[in-house]
């Protein structure tokens, strides 16, 4: 069998250009982990149920394991390692370690990333936002309860 | 012998009743800690330490370690329910030039007895080149007649899951196991308990309920699927795993491969989800393990969703037959419960030791049966066994108050002999607003409400085989060692909390290494044991560590080492604090670059009440009230949970913060499997259609109630920290408070899981109540 053709690709990764290779059918989750080693970005289920695999592209939350790397040429994005500055963590960060929004941890990078992304454009949300903005996210451990409460917190400390 | 002196314990419910008991402890022991009220750390929510790593995406969790040189793999799984494996051709695979190993699983003409039973594992350069490998296989089965349905297999006539050979032998719930069960079609069982005469209480009864309950198959579903990382090297095996238990995972290497136990290391550090799923190595742990051998280049191999959902294990279904009978005061005359329950290929099905303990009743019997079906096996889950069988006591119990006109909660008083739970339900109903209760379907209006509670019990399992390390170094850091894994409950920090209230310190001093066998042996984190068993000899290990430095501190402050004590950062004179060393200034006097301890666990100082090779049950079983505030919509069915107050009992609650998160865990699982999960098997194709998580419905945040969570401090003198767990307890009482409740709102009694829109208009359309 031929190797499939790669295609050469620029994302910009948390601020950084990087030149890709990749195979067509790679997607964004893929190239993430595997070709760029950002193993926080989490697969869970692979097909866009569980949003366990959510980064920002352009600012705005996707599952990025529905999203071909191709796809993403030309644009930014950002994942869990890039939501930090430096060594001070993004305000949805702290209060998520507070109000102990996380247990096993493996839904927790992209439930931060969807809660990080609705402050940006909601900077007041109320619980009933908040619940709608993570809808599509599933914990197994059951953090919801305190999700909801981290990204509340959150919403204050931000303002 | 050992040396014991006497020492007094508080004992009882803080702000309850708290009083006393004395115990002969060894001489080793630390003395008798007082309530939490008393105490620095122990009880405090302290947000767990491993925090920032998780929430920043540095967790180090099995599907990201990434090896030099690492080769992935995949299984070929059998397609069919059924079938006997009649060609596999591996030659043209193994050609490829990105395969470098290939490993059968099973031979022609064996009989492969699920869909997703595995048949070879290939090692290659990348997923995809496995997964092409996989398909280039050149692989015949012959169909054969099989069933998937727990009633059709019990049918005379049904297809054969198993021969007298083939069929697991064993027990339906495991407590007490029962070996040597007759197997009659695919029926093994049944499993006896019994006591007095059921018959006879039965007949003497003023008044007897009856009832079927059916509860689903219902998957773990852990978001990181099982995973394995499989370093064969000729000085040893590294093993990296999603694993509940490394140090079982490591002897059941040991024994597999005929490595000594000192040439097998097993680590483990994120660890996303096992609810009782990732207890052991498994077959698909010793094919990783084996590819690697065989090509001598470490080997991935990780579950995809599918493949999660039909092979990693799962709750059985079960269906259950009950008779309860009473005297009109509530007395209970007879409880009898035939069971069946289907874990797929293998045993394990059965109801657990729920009614047998939790009611007074002096004439019982449970039959107990497994139904084999060709389906992926079960395994525990959260409450195994315990769980389903709630749902059917806790409905029937309210029942028969309902026939005795008795409040449940009355009759609850009369036939519970705990006087924890008895606090538990008062505390409940004050915060539900059970006086508030109205008469069952009495509301008008389509939207009805209704509240609803049941109870909890599950055993103070203990792991006696557990062993931990306390170093202080000269530098004035500590650590806390033990190969415990942290599987999402903050046992780590918990840790710190013990380390840290002996030694004066504050949690974030201490380094918590844990997750790996190079460090004393931990326990495994299932039966709701984790905490019970390492916090004991981490608390001694953290004293007699500390006995090593105060020596070097009271050379220095010219006083006796018994005189020292730690607190806030210091070594102090315990007479004369000030006369002190900051704790940093006492350890760089140490003449070692470190001092340590090493502790393992001891026997509860009450003793316990069954004593198995590298565990235990404590005296006092853990007990946990829930209850349940719903909405129900009679014109579309769909039930609302709005609210759970969930009152539990750990004896000493050590961490309020993760207890807190950990019971909320627990009521989620519980929304979810009374509400929305099942395994939906194919009667015709025999394969599971939900095989994802877009059908298989998880709760998720629109369906979050809120949740009020009360831990009682309930203090037993039993260990040095007198920690049990909670994360079973936490999910046994929820599907049947929530039945509970929907019955109180609609006067019809749903009597199976999962109650979805279309049973609950189908109960209401029976009755004419919609």
């Amino acid at each position: 069998m031929a190797t499939p053709t790669k295609t050469a690709i620029t994302v910009t990764v948390n601020g950084r250009p990087r030149h890709l290779e990749l195979e067509a059918r790679t997607t964004l989750a893929e190239v993430l982990r595997d070709g760029l080693g950002l193993t926080g970005t989490k697969i869970a289920c692979d097909r866009g149920a569980c949003a366990a695999c959510t980064v920002w592209l352009n600012g705005r939350p996707v599952c990025s394991c529905m999203m071909l790397a191709i796809d993403a040429d030309g644009q930014a994005v950002t994942t869990i390692e890039g939501l930090a500055q430096g060594e001070a963590l993004h305000p949805v960060q702290e209060a998520f370690i507070e109000h102990d929004a996380l247990q096993c941890g493996f839904c927790t990078p992209g439930m931060v990333m969807s809660s990080a992304a609705l402050l940006e454009r909601d900077p007041h949300p109320d619980a009933g936002a908040v619940r709608d903005a993570l809808a599509g996210h599933y914990c197994r451990c059951g953090t919801y309860p305190h999700v909801v409460a981290a990204v509340l917190a959150a919403a204050e400390r931000k303002s | 012998m050992t040396e014991t002196r006497t020492e007094t314990f508080p004992s009882g419910i803080v702000g309850v009743g708290l009083g006393s008991v004395t115990r002969e402890i060894p001489v080793s022991e630390p003395p008798p800690w007082p309530p939490n009220a008393d105490l620095t750390w122990i009880g405090r929510p302290v947000p767990r330490l491993n925090g920032r790593s998780k929430v920043t995406g540095a967790t180090r969790y099995t599907v990201d370690v990434r090896l030099p040189g690492m080769l992935y793999a995949r299984l070929l799984r059998s397609p069919l329910p059924c079938a006997e494996l009649r060609r596999l051709d591996t030659t043209e695979a193994a050609a490829r030039p990105e395969v470098r190993a290939i490993l059968p699983l099973a031979k022609p003409g064996d009989r492969l007895r699920y869909a997703g039973q595995p048949v070879a594992a290939v090692a290659a350069l990348s997923l995809s080149d496995a997964a092409e490998a996989l398909a280039a296989m050149d692989v015949e089965f012959r169909p054969l007649p099989f069933v998937v349905d727990m009633d059709e297999a019990r049918a005379p006539g049904a297809p054969a899951v198993h021969d007298a050979a083939s069929a697991p032998a064993g027990h339906p719930s495991g407590f007490p196991a029962a070996p040597g069960l007759p197997l009659e079609g695919n029926v093994r069982g049944p499993a006896v308990v019994r006591r007095g005469d059921p018959a006879a209480g039965l007949a003497g009864a003023d008044v007897v309920v009856e009832g079927e309950y059916r509860t689903q198959v219902h998957t773990h579903a852990c978001l990181e699927p099982h995973a394995i990382v499989a370093d064969w090297r000729a000085d040893g095996l590294t093993v990296y795993i999603s694993t509940q238990f490394t140090a079982g995972v490591r002897q059941e290497l040991a024994t597999a491969f005929g490595l000594p136990l000192s040439r097998v290391r097993v680590v483990v550090d994120g660890m996303g989800g096992g609810f009782g799923a990732k207890s052991q190595l498994g077959l698909y742990g010793r094919a990783a393990v084996q590819l690697s051998r065989a090509v001598g280049a470490p080997v991935y191999l990780a579950f995809d969703r599918t493949e999660e959902q039909v092979d990693a294990g799962n709750r059985p279904g079960t269906v259950q037959r009950l008779r309860l009978g009473a005297m009109r005061d509530g007395t209970l005359s007879a409880l009898a419960i035939e069971s069946f329950g289907t874990a797929g290929v293998t045993v394990g099905a059965g109801i657990g030791f729920f009614a047998e303990r939790l009611y007074s009743c002096a004439n019982f019997e449970t039959r107990q049966h497994d139904v084999f079906v060709n389906a992926g096996p079960g395994c525990a889950m959260r409450g195994p066994g315990n769980t389903p069988g709630a749902f059917a006591v806790e409905q029937a119990v309210d029942a028969l108050a309902e026939r005795l006109g008795i409040d449940p909660l009355v009759l609850r008083d009369r036939i519970d002999p705990s006087p924890v739970r008895r606090e538990e339900r008062r505390i409940g109903a004050e915060r539900i607003g059970w006086s508030g209760r109205h008469r069952p379907g009495a509301e008008t209006g389509p939207v009805k409400r209704g509240i609803g509670m049941a109870q909890s019990l599950w055993m103070s399992n203990v792991q006696t085989n557990v062993a931990c390390e306390v170093r202080i170094l000269r530098d004035g850091s500590v650590e806390a060692l033990s190969s415990v894994q942290d599987i999402g409950t903050g046992v780590g920090t918990v840790m710190a909390q013990v380390v840290a209230e002996v030694l004066g310190l504050r949690p974030q001093d201490i380094t918590i290494r844990i997750g790996d066998t190079e460090f004393p042996p931990g326990g495994p984190s299932y039966g709701s044991r984790t905490t019970a068993s390492i916090t004991p000899p981490l608390r001694t290990a953290a004293t007699r560590v500390l006995a090593q430095l105060a020596r070097e501190a009271g050379r220095m402050l010219n006083a006796a080492p018994d005189e020292i004590e730690a607190s806030a950062g210091r070594l102090q004179v315990r007479t004369d604090p000030t006369r002190f060393l900051a704790f940093r200034d006492a350890a760089a006097l140490l003449r070692t670059d470190r001092v340590s301890a090493v502790e393992s666990r001891l026997d509860d100082y009450g003793g316990f009440r069954r004593r198995m090779p590298d565990a235990a049950m404590a005296l006092e079983d853990l007990g946990g009230v829930q209850f349940a505030a719903v909405a129900v919509d009679t014109e579309t069915g769909v039930i609302r949970v709005e609210r759970v107050v969930a009152v539990h009992d750990c004896g000493r609650p050590m961490n309020q913060l993760l207890l807190e998160s950990q019971v909320q865990g627990g009521v989620l699982m519980g929304i979810s499997y009374a509400l929305l999960e099942r395994r939906i098997m194919d009667r015709r194709t025999g394969l599971m259609v939900n095989a994802d998580l877009e059908h298989y419905k998880l709760a998720g945040i629109h369906d979050t109630p809120e949740i009020e969570t009360v831990i009682l401090e309930n203090l037993q003198g039993n260990s040095a920290t007198d920690a049990y767990g909670i994360a079973e307890p936490a999910n046994i009482a929820t599907a049947p408070a929530i039945a509970n409740a929907v019955y109180n709102a609609i006067g019809v009694r749903l009597t199976s899981l999962p109650m979805t829109p279309d049973t609950v208009l189908a109960a209401l359309a029976r009755t004419g109540r919609s």
